[in-house]
């Protein structure tokens, strides 16, 4: 299996994200997103830099792709979106149906994001025959589904499985980090900087829930499939994605390299857990809540 | 402009065409659309008399099929689309790319809509449903200002509706997972948000009440405050040192201030939440909203939002509490 990094979902100062692509370039990761997919009012890292950072990956010896925004709201962002697309020096992955339009119509291949809803074989079916390349399981389906979905997988379509990470759950025109600032979006001071790995949302008998990070929102748990790794193997998936979080980032990499070169993911499970701030959680891969434990062993 | 107003059952059917909705839209007795409540929704008997009623007084039908199957029960969904079209219903409602592929292909006639559940946003996403799908309308998510409603309208290739009334998701719907994270069951997987099966309410020691779902606290109320039901989105969290809707308050969507611009801004068609709701609250809210809407249609330029429209609204709203939503923003 390759192994991926996800885009940055949070807002990080520039020299943070220099330094975090100078250590992906060393990382096991064969596979590397670029690009802001959650605010375009992130404006630390530009268009141009995230090429840059592409050429960097590719000398590297990775594939780097650009990621396109996910929630598309304003005309501004639409032509963004379109100005990503129409490059022709990296492959794009596609996080909405803007993008799916723009590329599919200009008959490049693409890749879709975990936001993008492919549920059934049939969704699958048609947008391969529009260039899918490779899409990424939405988190929310389980090992069941996607067993169906790779029994049926139409030639030539690699399956990406978000691996590890804290999940996205939702986008929204409001922002929760500005409004937990009592800012308003407009004047949100771009707040998000101040929270690398999001704000998180308690209940009020203090058990972290969610966590706000801008327009999106994400779940406090950290969604870890490594100890799914042999079933996923045996379903065929071609990649595991680790998505970006404020710490840890390549020892988790490094856990995931190991299950890969053969340690049996059990014995890694406890380290990766050291590594996770707010405590893991898999029940999407179990058929059961995104939030819960699943049990692999016992099933 | 065209009024389309939910019904869960044969008498919310009834009182949206008698108090004046141009189109209704229902859903199956099943896991296909997005309302997918205990004792909600239609059999293929009631369905029968729904066309009927409607078709007969000169109002459309749509049904709405708005939800992702997957592979194991995807001929649930092909199920649902023949049936709507064997009974000649006007419009179906669709979300998934495969149900959607399914009814275009097996059905080319029927009148395809793009759900808001679909989560398109922009012209370009529209255009790739019409031009693969022939869609002849599409539903926006209640993420948009005004001004960028207008500026999908003037280049969308297809008409667009919005939502007029009803309660409000402050997420992009089709993309919010926040219900199957607490609970295992989503809009998209399983019909339904912050299903009732997973609720629970607690008395607390205080005389208050507690409300969970999936076993995680949504909200606590004191003993004299009207508990909420506990729709994830809803609740009050702690975020930093301070307790608040962190996310959204209890409260409805609510244009009828607006009228005049979206009629201006190209919307063709105004859509009611609530197949959830009682016949009373389908009869008041189409009423309200049809003397809105012809009064806007009639004189926008002096229209105004009556007191007693406003006060009937406020009354059948969450938490008494109404709002423009995103509409409003001025900015981006």
């Amino acid at each position: 299996m390759k192994l991926s990094l996800g885009p940055i979902a949070y807002f990080w100062p520039r020299d943070t994200v220099f330094d975090f692509y100078r250590a992906a370039a060393d990382s096991p990761a064969d596979i590397v997103y670029l690009g802001e997919v959650v605010c375009a009012k992130r404006r630390e890292i530009k268009p141009e830099d995230w090429i840059a950072i592409g050429r960097e990956m590719k000398e590297a010896g990775k594939e780097a792709v650009l990621s396109t925004l996910t929630l598309v709201e304003a005309a501004s962002e639409s032509a963004a979106v379109r100005r990503l697309c129409e490059n022709e020096e990296f492959p794009v992955e596609a996080n909405d149906f803007s993008a799916i339009h723009y590329l599919s119509s200009a008959g490049r291949p693409f890749i879709t994001g975990p936001s993008v809803n492919l549920y059934n074989h049939r969704s699958l079916s048609l947008l391969t025959g529009l260039g899918l390349t490779r899409w990424v399981l939405p988190v929310e389906l389980g090992l069941d589904t996607l067993g169906q979905l790779q029994a049926q997988r139409p030639g030539g379509v690699e399956t990406e499985v978000f691996g590890y990470g804290r999940l996205p759950l939702a986008w929204s025109a409001r922002c929760y980090t500005a409004r937990s600032e009592n800012l308003p979006k407009d004047d949100c001071r771009f707040k998000c900087i101040d929270y690398p790995g999001g704000r998180v949302l308690a209940t009020r008998e203090g058990q972290d829930f969610l966590v706000l990070n801008g327009i999106q929102t994400q779940s406090a748990r950290t969604h870890q499939a490594l100890d799914a790794y042999d079933e996923l193997q045996a379903l065929g998936v071609d990649i595991l994605r680790v998505s970006p979080q404020a710490e840890n980032t390549f020892e988790v990499l490094r856990l995931f390299d190991a299950a890969r070169n053969g340690t049996a993911a059990r014995e890694l499970l406890a380290e990766l857990e050291a590594l996770t701030p707010a405590g893991s959680c898999n029940g999407y891969l179990r058929q059961a809540a995104g939030m819960d434990h699943g049990h692999p062993h016992a099933a | 402009m065209e009024l389309v107003c939910p019904a869960g059952n044969l008498p919310s059917l009834k009182a949206a065409v008698d108090n004046g909705a141009d189109s209704v839209y229902v859903g199956f007795k099943d896991d296909t659309n997005a309302r997918h409540f205990a004792g909600l929704n239609f059999t293929d008997r009631t369905f029968r008399k729904a066309v009927d009623y409607a078709q007969s007084r000169g109002r459309r039908l749509f049904v709405a099929i708005n939800t992702y199957p997957q592979p194991s029960s995807f001929e649930r969904w092909q199920r649902a689309v023949d049936q709507a079209a064997d009974h000649g219903v006007d419009a179906l409602i669709l979300a998934d790319l495969g149900v959607m592929d399914y009814a275009a292909r097996r059905w080319p006639d029927l009148r395809l809509h793009l759900s808001v559940q679909g989560s398109v946003t922009t012209a370009a996403g529209i255009r790739f449903f019409h031009e693969h799908f022939g869609i002849r309308r599409v539903v926006l998510p209640r993420v948009l200002s005004v001004n960028q409603v207008a500026q999908v309208a003037k280049e969308s290739p297809v008409p667009v509706e919005t939502f007029g009334f009803g309660s409000l998701c402050v997420m992009v719907e089709g993309r919010c997972l926040l219900s199957s994270y607490a609970t295992g069951r989503s809009p998209n997987t399983y019909g339904a948000c912050s299903p009732a099966s997973h609720v629970r309410w607690e008395e607390t020691p205080d005389g208050g009440t507690d409300t969970r779902l999936g076993g995680v606290l949504i909200d606590h109320f004191d003993r004299d405050e009207k508990a909420g039901y506990p729709t994830l989105c809803k609740g009050r969290f702690r975020v930093g040192d301070h307790t608040f809707y962190a996310l959204e308050e209890p409260t409805s969507l609510n244009t009828l201030a607006i009228l005049p611009k979206l009629r201006e801004i190209g919307v063709s068609a105004i859509k009611v939440e609530g197949r959830q709701r009682s016949p009373a609250y389908v009869a008041q809210v189409t009423r309200v909203m049809r003397a809105a809407i012809d009064s806007c249609l009639r004189d926008p330029e002096h229209y105004r939002a009556e007191d007693a429209w406003m006060d009937t609204l406020g009354s059948v709203s969450e938490g008494a509490q109404t709002t423009l939503g995103a509409y409003h923003r001025p900015w981006q």
